[in-house]
């Protein structure tokens, strides 16, 4: 089973892209916090670096068909997981999201499922061999990835609920969806999303105001409008060469709200312009073209599966959190991967890194 | 989902993800990129001008440095108006983020009720935003030590030390000093308030109003950076606030308190003037109010105990009473009998009054024979409406005008009232009626139509005994006003002003002997206020209340108010004294204040004369050079009065 050639096959390229993409996010954590309770949090962003980086070692010597053999238990365990979270998970914020393991240690659970959620997704499409997709199978693969998408969305998380509907509209894409139940789907997703918009039952109230607030962030600059308005000044001011590292008027000055998480992007525009922007564009590009090669380089379907499931969340979320950060999408709170603070996200990504690093050393194999 | 057998793993490890599906990916993915890139580029290239400016707007907060308000002197340097520190709870409405969810905590710590706050945010709706809303002033330590400890749920609060004015107790010439306040929205349109913003602190009244531009100085300001709690994490720059000039009033301590005195428990004014000049010595109006509780805002139900006084307590009555002058017109009778060569002429024969037209007007007394050398003295009615009859009414109106009746004498006060001389033009226009020579009858004594306030009586009579100069009075040296407010204030406040009329020298001897007789001689109507050894002339004036007696109101309504226009020396005088007391029964009991009103200022000079030290100034360079008999006209003790001001920028809050 563990048959890896050599670390050569290892993707030392993407990972070196991924490498710098973390430099910067620690240097800009760090300046966002640098005058905040929060100061030090780019230490632990290392810390939390340090043991992805672990992770997606250990996970690159697991054979990602070992995972596709134990994904059904997995997935068992995950809805159950959501389902522990909402009856004894901790509040905070007035959302059930997170579990205490004790000793300060946090686990939240819809995080991890997101990676379940590929590898079922993968093993799902694969195992209906390419076949002409039927009615019946993509009702399947809806209820697949709606459970726990509504387990999620009732915490109420939004944000991550989101994210796992890409990792069902790609593997509907690439297992063979044909064009005109794609037609259909998109029309009735139109008529039941604005059904449910209109009724209220669907979202929170604060949820959709907090949707349409970009539109128009100065009808409400004070309240709903406030985060979007500040997040639009700190990027505009920053203009094309930046503020400079630690300058930017608006992170340092609490303006922008939660510049290391949700709005580093912002944080990052602020200070280093819009050339510093367009470089870390041009990195995700880099990543993201790296691993659709990675997935046409996999040696059997199930592994380009999963990569393109890994890409459709990674470019999902890059697409709603920097739309966000410039006005062009409702604020989700959706974090940018690779860039924003926090353990639960970078585990995510390293885990996954870790399953690329897998199938790409395993190309060649037979 | 059923496990795979890992068999069928093999079958299909050779399968590949069509090459077309991936590169439309990779499109959607560089699709979504560019997208991204354009958002950068409008923001950061195309709006980078109007985020720079907002990102400027966001950190830096205007505070404002308030220029302290110019003090207030009296003529000799003694202070009358000072300012203290006081803290003021300000509101950033740019800090709001839920002004509902705080009002109860607000509302709790500030001790106002939610509808005081919200009335407060209403009126400053048209301010800009960045622009703090003063929320209540002069708070307590209380309230500052709750703003201070709720910083970070209520970073709207912000407080502020300013100075505050701080005036004399129980309303002591609050009428001539007046006070301050914020700036009213009408106030804020009109041409002369152009410069002011809300929020300001404006003078509302007396010299606090006419002097504003001169007293309030220049608010500086400060640059500070603030995060977005408004917390000041640094600054940039400022501009130090010019404090407002301090100001030598005409008025002597000395005098004003004196009349303050007489007027105590009365109501009515009293008005001393130096005849020479035009200063204004003392200025007392009653009933009075307390300047102090304009400077904070104002409680509501001081307001209203004021409002609902009959006896308005914000009316200047030295300036605005205009009632009948009664007896107090006959010296102006006078002046215009003796200047038309009829008065003099005269014996009338008094029987308690006599008939005109089929009237029967009548005399308090049975006077006999009366010349103008007695009817003055006697004050005989008789006499005067015979002389009135005489005359005739546009005569009367003639000499009347010209000693400065029925127009403002130009004082620099706001709101100076004209009283009325009444004549067959006055008539026409105001009642399209043509005058009837019965009307001109009681004219003659001060009655009818005629109404006169006692500053005009004060300026007229002295006028006459200056030997026909008069002058505009004033409460401000013109040396202490730059040209230019000197010149707005000429023509904010028109009148008379600086005349001088025809009056030949025995007619001067004349009326001033006469004047003399009424508080010396036995048969004088004030013969009971005479000061001995002093040249003390006047005249009494005991006007009927005509619309008190139509109206059938109260008792006390009816009662005649009691005039007195007093000076010394009778000629060429260097103070005269009007005395107002309204329903004071007799011209007489006027007559008693303003002698010792006079009497204060005699013994002040005697004792100068006699370089006596005076014990209530404080100040030795005060302790004035011998100027015999002189008018203090506070020039000697001008330079070394007023404390320097430059240093006052060490209270500005920084």
């Amino acid at each position: 089973m563990f048959r890896l050639s050599s670390y050569r096959d290892f993707d030392w390229v993407l990972l070196g892209f991924v490498a710098l993409l973390s430099v910067i996010s620690v240097l800009e954590i760090k300046s966002a916090t640098l005058h905040t309770k929060f100061h030090g949090f780019d230490q632990k962003q290392i810390g939390f670096l340090a043991v992805g980086l672990f992770l997606m070692f250990i996970m690159s010597m697991i054979d990602y068909h070992r995972l596709l053999d134990i994904v059904p238990w997995a997935y068992g365990i995950s809805i159950l997981s959501l389902v522990a979270v909402k009856l004894v998970g901790q509040k905070v914020l007035g959302a059930r999201r997170w579990i205490n393991l004790g000793g300060g240690v946090h686990f939240q659970p819809s995080e991890w499922v997101k990676l379940v959620l590929i590898v079922a997704v993968a093993r799902y499409f694969w195992n209906l061999g390419g076949r002409e997709l039927s009615w019946r199978d993509i009702g399947k693969a809806f209820a697949l990835v709606c459970v726990p998408m509504m387990l999620v969305l009732m915490q109420p998380d939004m944000g991550t609920s989101l994210t796992y509907f890409p990792v069902l509209l790609c593997g509907l894409f690439l297992g063979g969806i044909r064009l005109k139940q794609a037609a259909i789907l998109v029309l009735v997703f139109t008529i039941v999303i604005g059904g449910a918009w209109k009724s209220g039952k669907l979202l929170k109230p604060y949820q959709k105001a907090r949707l349409t607030a970009f539109i128009d962030p100065d009808a409400d600059p004070k309240g709903k409008g406030y985060q979007i308005r500040q997040s639009l000044i700190a990027v505009g001011s920053g203009g094309i060469w930046g503020k400079g590292a630690n300058k930017g008027t608006q992170t340092q000055g609490d303006f922008l709200p939660i510049p290391y998480t949700d709005f580093i992007f912002a944080a990052f525009c602020e200070e280093h312009g819009f050339v510093g922007a367009l470089g870390v564009l041009l990195l995700y590009f880099l990543i993201l073209m790296r691993l659709i090669q990675n997935a046409q380089t996999a040696a059997d379907l199930p592994g380009a599966y999963i990569i393109m499931g890994i890409v459709a969340v990674i470019v999902f979320q890059i697409a709603v959190n920097m739309g966000m950060v410039l006005g062009l999408m409702p604020v989700t709170g959706i974090p940018l991967p690779l860039m924003s603070y926090g353990g639960s996200s970078i585990l995510f990504t390293f885990l996954s890194l870790g399953i690329v690093m897998n199938i790409r050393m395993r190309r060649f194999v037979n | 989902m059923e496990l795979t057998p890992q068999s069928e793993l093999a079958i299909r490890k050779t399968e590949k993800l069509p090459v077309a599906k991936l590169t439309a990916v990779q499109y959607v993915i560089a699709a979504i990129l560019v997208v991204l890139a354009a958002g950068l580029w409008r923001l950061e290239v195309v709006g980078v001008d109007n985020f720079r400016a907002l990102a400027e707007a966001n950190r830096i907060r205007k505070v404002p440095v308030l220029a302290p308000r110019g003090r207030l002197f009296d003529r000799e340097g003694r202070l009358l108006v000072d300012n203290y520190p006081s803290v003021s709870c300000f509101i950033l409405r740019e800090q709001v983020k839920d002004l509902e969810a705080d009002m109860p905590l607000i509302s709790a710590g500030l001790h106002m009720t939610p509808d005081q706050i919200h009335a407060t945010l209403k009126r400053y709706e048209s301010a800009p935003k960045y622009q703090p809303i003063p929320l209540k002033q002069d708070i307590t330590p209380d309230e500052q030590a709750f703003i201070e400890a709720h910083r970070n749920e209520l970073p709207e609060l912000e407080t502020l030390e300013e100075q505050r004015r701080l005036y004399p107790r129980d309303g002591f010439a609050a009428h001539l000093i007046g006070y301050v306040g914020e700036i009213s929205e009408d106030d804020l349109n009109k041409p002369k308030y152009a410069f002011y913003q809300p929020g300001d602190v404006v003078g509302k009244s007396g010299v606090e109003a006419t002097y504003d531009s001169l007293l309030r100085g220049v608010d500086g300001s400060r640059d500070v950076i603030v995060n977005s709690h408004g917390k000041e994490i640094g600054h940039l720059g400022q501009t130090l606030a010019q404090p407002g000039k301090d100001l030598r009033l005409t008025i002597d301590l000395d005098i004003q308190m004196a009349a303050e005195k007489a007027m105590e428990g009365k109501n009515g004014a009293v008005i001393a003037m130096d005849p020479h000049t035009g200063e204004i010595l003392a200025l007392v109006s009653r009933p009075t109010f307390d300047p102090n509780q304009f400077a904070v805002r104002l409680t509501k139900s001081y307001w209203n105990e004021i409002l609902n006084n009959p006896d308005h307590p914000l009316l200047n009555k030295a300036i605005q009473a205009q009632l009948a002058p009664g007896s107090t017109f006959k010296i102006i009778m006078s002046y215009a009998g003796l200047q038309e060569g009829k008065a003099q002429l005269m014996h009338v024969p008094c029987n308690h009054g006599a008939t005109f037209y089929g009237h029967y007007f009548s005399c308090d007394r049975n006077h006999g024979m009366v010349s103008i050398d007695n009817a003055i003295p006697y004050s005989c009615d008789t006499f005067y409406y015979t002389l009135a009859d005489r005359l005739g009414i546009d005569t009367i109106a003639r000499y009347a005008s010209s000693v400065g009746l029925g127009q403002k004498t130009g004082i620099d006060l706001p709101d100076e009232a004209s009283g009325i001389v009444p004549s067959t033009q006055w008539k026409l226009k105001n009642y399209h009626e043509k005058w009837y020579a019965g009307e001109t009858i009681s004219v003659g004594i001060g009655q009818g139509a005629t109404t006169a306030t006692p500053v005009q009586l004060a300026r007229a009579l002295s006028g006459i005994a200056s030997g026909g100069v008069l002058r505009r009075p004033h409460l401000v040296s013109s040396d202490q006003v730059p040209p230019e407010l000197q010149e707005s204030i000429q023509e904010n406040f028109p009148g008379s002003g600086e005349k001088t009329i025809p009056l030949t020298p025995e007619n001067w001897e004349i009326i001033t002997d006469a004047m003399y007789s009424v508080t010396s001689s036995p048969i004088g109507t004030a013969y009971a206020a005479r000061l001995e050894g002093v040249d003390f002339a006047g005249k009494t004036g005991t006007a009927d209340v005509v619309s008190g007696r139509q109206k059938g109101s109260t008792n006390k309504n009816t009662i005649p108010n009691a005039w007195f226009v007093g000076m010394t020396p009778r000629r060429n005088p260097d103070i005269v004294v009007a005395v107002l007391w309204e329903h004071g029964y007799w011209g007489n009991n006027s007559a008693r204040l303003a002698a010792g009103i006079i009497n204060t200022f005699v013994e002040k000079q005697r004792r100068r004369a006699n370089n006596l030290k005076i014990a209530e100034t404080p100040k030795p360079a005060s302790a004035a050079p011998e100027t015999p008999a002189a008018p203090p006209t506070g020039q000697p003790t001008a330079q070394a009065t007023p404390p320097p001001v430059a240093l006052k920028t060490e209270n500005v809050p920084n």
